[in-house]
């Protein structure tokens, strides 16, 4: 595979490229510091079974805060790979209600980069994926989007349109070559949740990226990682608001 | 958020916190300790009640390597077993491997690990290049042979109290191929089996013996002695070592498993079971190194009381009467080791703390029956002393601290002068330390 991938240094997503580049994928990283996307390259590099160790230039920085960055990064990864056949998206921001009732830039950040920065960089990604006739694009949205709850009242709005965008895109473009995966995890221990107390059924962030990676080459439309969590949230989203008012989850 | 952390023994069990990230800098940068993924079986990885650890396993990336010199940098949560799956296949090898592949690089430079080929390439620390490491005052250092060389050997070694290791630069080794061969044998006694091992060790690079404790009298001592290389080429099979299936131990044992019936069961089995008396082949490099590890979790053996690891290093040369005097005293203890190693020393390293030294090494898993185990490890410590012995901090968890003192003697003013050059108001502290050390609780 030729994957653009933004989210690669950090949590799934870097446990995600390294799946990839140990079998071979070759891989062209965005995200915003330059820094870390060349020592996250240099380590897939390290990794990767190929002996060309050159791969430092396959980088651009390209925020979710930031539409302009989009076009520019994508333009460098054609130059680039030449072919992209896949685009996954790792990146989003994270928090809690709790922490955004001090901070609202944090709330800013997280409808501007989760809903709007991440759909305008789908748009940018099925363009030049349709453009050739198709291709799969991989999205982590949350389970976060499926019911409203107390804890991530506005992180689990901007999931939940993500969500809705995902499933429209998948309808009205799967025609014409679109492969839309769509994953849903639902807690998963890494930077995003630390601090958190670990619910039930928490996941590791290896496992959850080699089941993430299967959907991705089975070309599935929709996963839950892990998988027990569909589970779980079928019970949740049965729960009416009388409850979802006084349980705290 | 306070968490109940233990080591690998599950006992101790202190609640402190602890925080992950990638990146490893920022979460040092008031952190009382740095710990990886917490394989020292007693309480070296563990920060004071309360106090806060980095836990470095998040920073994990290869930050450089080069296949023509096989010179290796990481950051210190790259883990052992992601070294062996990335660079096996390719027959680049860690020179020294502990007998768990589940051990970050980092703790493998605190503890200064050694292995079964202690008596040829000697510690972890032997092929450390150099480090980058922050020490107490928050400072950022690059350090090595040249550079701060005092600071470099005490950090060896030094259980993580002398800074936050943050990367290694190691010296990897190539190998003829991806597999052992080995062989195999049983001994009837323990003078048998030192003289065994010695006269392995003059031929092999990796040797070790595994002894029934069980046993009294004339059968005391009585075991298995194993050595191995790794295969030439033409004798090793073409498809590279598939990686193997893990088993998870599911619950904790209740407490009564573990008795005395079933542990001499359990030995008597695994020494007739080695029949012919001698074996030799091909293996599998993870069943070799790494026996253990195909059981995730098997600390839970030994119930939720945990267990204690006791491993000391006799300067027997020769003889092994002070041998005998060891394994008659564990004897005579009223608790038994399970699992008990027995492997000879080389040379000492440049770590100033490290733990081995030329003689041999005894290694015994006791259950955690509080005084009892307390008692026997007094005991054996006894003898250790009186020898000119020493005990390995990465397993222990209940020696004295005047024991431990009178052992190390001039090594340990030595360390604790380089130690207090770097760290005078003593930021950088383990439960371990505070114990055995002297440091404020």
């Amino acid at each position: 595979m030729n994957v653009v991938f933004l989210g690669a240094t950090k949590g799934m997503g870097r446990a995600l490229s390294r799946l990839m580049a140990e079998r071979g994928d070759r891989l062209f990283l965005m995200g915003r510091d330059v820094e870390e996307l060349r020592a996250a390259v240099r380590d897939l590099d390290a990794r990767s079974p190929g002996e060309e160790n050159s791969n430092e230039e396959c980088v651009a920085v390209c925020d979710l805060l930031d539409g302009s960055s989009f076009g520019p990064a994508f333009d460098k990864a054609v130059d680039l790979l030449r072919d992209i056949d896949t685009v996954v998206v790792t990146a989003g921001v994270f928090g809690t209600q709790d922490a955004i009732e001090s901070d609202s830039d944090l709330r800013d950040r997280i409808l501007q980069g989760n809903f709007v920065g991440t759909i305008q960089f789908c748009e940018e990604a099925r363009r030049r994926l349709l453009e050739r006739g198709g291709g799969r694009l991989c999205v982590f949205s949350s389970v976060a989007g499926e019911k409203g709850r107390k804890p991530v009242v506005i992180y689990g709005a901007t999931k939940a349109g993500l969500t809705k965008y995902l499933d429209g895109l998948d309808a009205r473009y799967h025609g014409e070559g679109l492969r839309v995966i769509l994953v849903k995890p639902g807690f998963v221990k890494t930077g995003m949740t630390e601090g958190l107390d670990p619910p039930p059924f928490a996941g590791e962030v290896g496992p959850v990226a080699a089941s993430v990676l299967r959907a991705i080459d089975k070309e599935k439309a929709e996963v839950y990682v892990p998988g027990i969590w569909r589970l779980v949230m079928t019970a949740i989203r049965m729960l009416p608001k009388q409850v979802m008012r006084k349980i705290k989850f | 958020m306070l968490e109940r952390l233990s080591g690998w023994g599950r006992h101790p069990v202190v609640e402190a916190q602890q925080s992950f990230s990638e990146d490893l800098a920022s979460i040092t940068e008031d952190a009382s300790l740095t710990r990886g993924l917490a394989r020292s079986y007693g309480d070296s990885s563990l920060p004071l009640p309360g106090a806060r650890a980095a836990n470095s396993t998040r920073a994990d990336r290869i930050l450089s390597f080069c296949d023509d010199t096989g010179v290796l940098r990481v950051e210190a949560g790259f883990t052992l077993e992601e070294m062996v799956r990335v660079f096996l296949p390719r027959r680049w090898v860690t020179p020294v491997t502990p007998g768990t592949q589940f051990v970050t690089v980092g703790g493998m430079v605190a503890s200064d690990v050694h292995g079964k080929n202690h008596h040829v390439e000697g510690c972890f620390g032997q092929h450390v290049l150099s480090l980058r490491l922050r020490v107490a005052d928050g400072r950022i250092l690059e350090i090595g042979p040249e550079n701060e060389p005092h600071l470099f050997c005490a950090t060896i070694g030094g259980m993580g109290l002398t800074g936050h290791i943050l990367e290694v630069v190691m010296q990897m080794k190539r190998v003829s191929s991806p597999w052992i061969y080995g062989e195999s044998e049983r001994v009837e006694s323990l003078e048998e089996l030192v003289g065994k091992l010695r006269s392995a060790s003059a031929e092999w690079p990796y040797t070790m013996s595994w002894v029934d404790s069980m046993q009294r009298g004339k059968s005391l001592g009585r075991g298995i002695v194993m050595k191995g290389r790794w295969a030439d080429a033409h004798e090793a099979p073409s498809d590279p070592p598939a990686e193997k299936k893990r088993l998870e131990f599911p619950v904790d044992f209740p407490g009564w498993v573990l008795a005395p019936w079933s542990m001499r069961a359990f030995n008597l089995a695994y020494f007739y079971k080695h029949v012919p008396r001698q074996k030799r082949g091909i293996l599998h490099p993870l069943t070799f190194f790494y026996p253990l590890d195909i059981v995730g979790q098997w600390n839970r053996v030994y119930g939720k009381r945990g267990f204690v690891q006791y491993q000391c290093v006799l300067p027997v040369d020769g003889d092994s009467e002070l041998c005998r005097r060891f394994f008659e005293t564990l004897s005579r203890a009223k608790v038994g080791s399970f699992l008990t190693v027995v492997k000879d020393c080389g040379a000492e390293g440049r770590g100033m703390l490290s733990f081995p030294r030329p003689g041999i090494s005894v290694a015994l898993d006791l259950p955690m029956r509080g005084e009892d185990t307390q008692a026997a490890v007094d005991a054996l410590n006894e003898v250790v002393l009186s020898s000119g012995g020493r005990i390995y901090l990465a397993k222990d968890s209940l020696t004295r601290p005047d024991h431990f003192t009178e052992m190390e003697g001039d090594r340990l003013t030595e360390w604790n002068r380089v130690r207090r050059l770097w760290d005078p108001s003593g930021r950088i502290k383990s439960a371990q330390s505070v114990r055995l050390l002297g440091d404020e609780s």
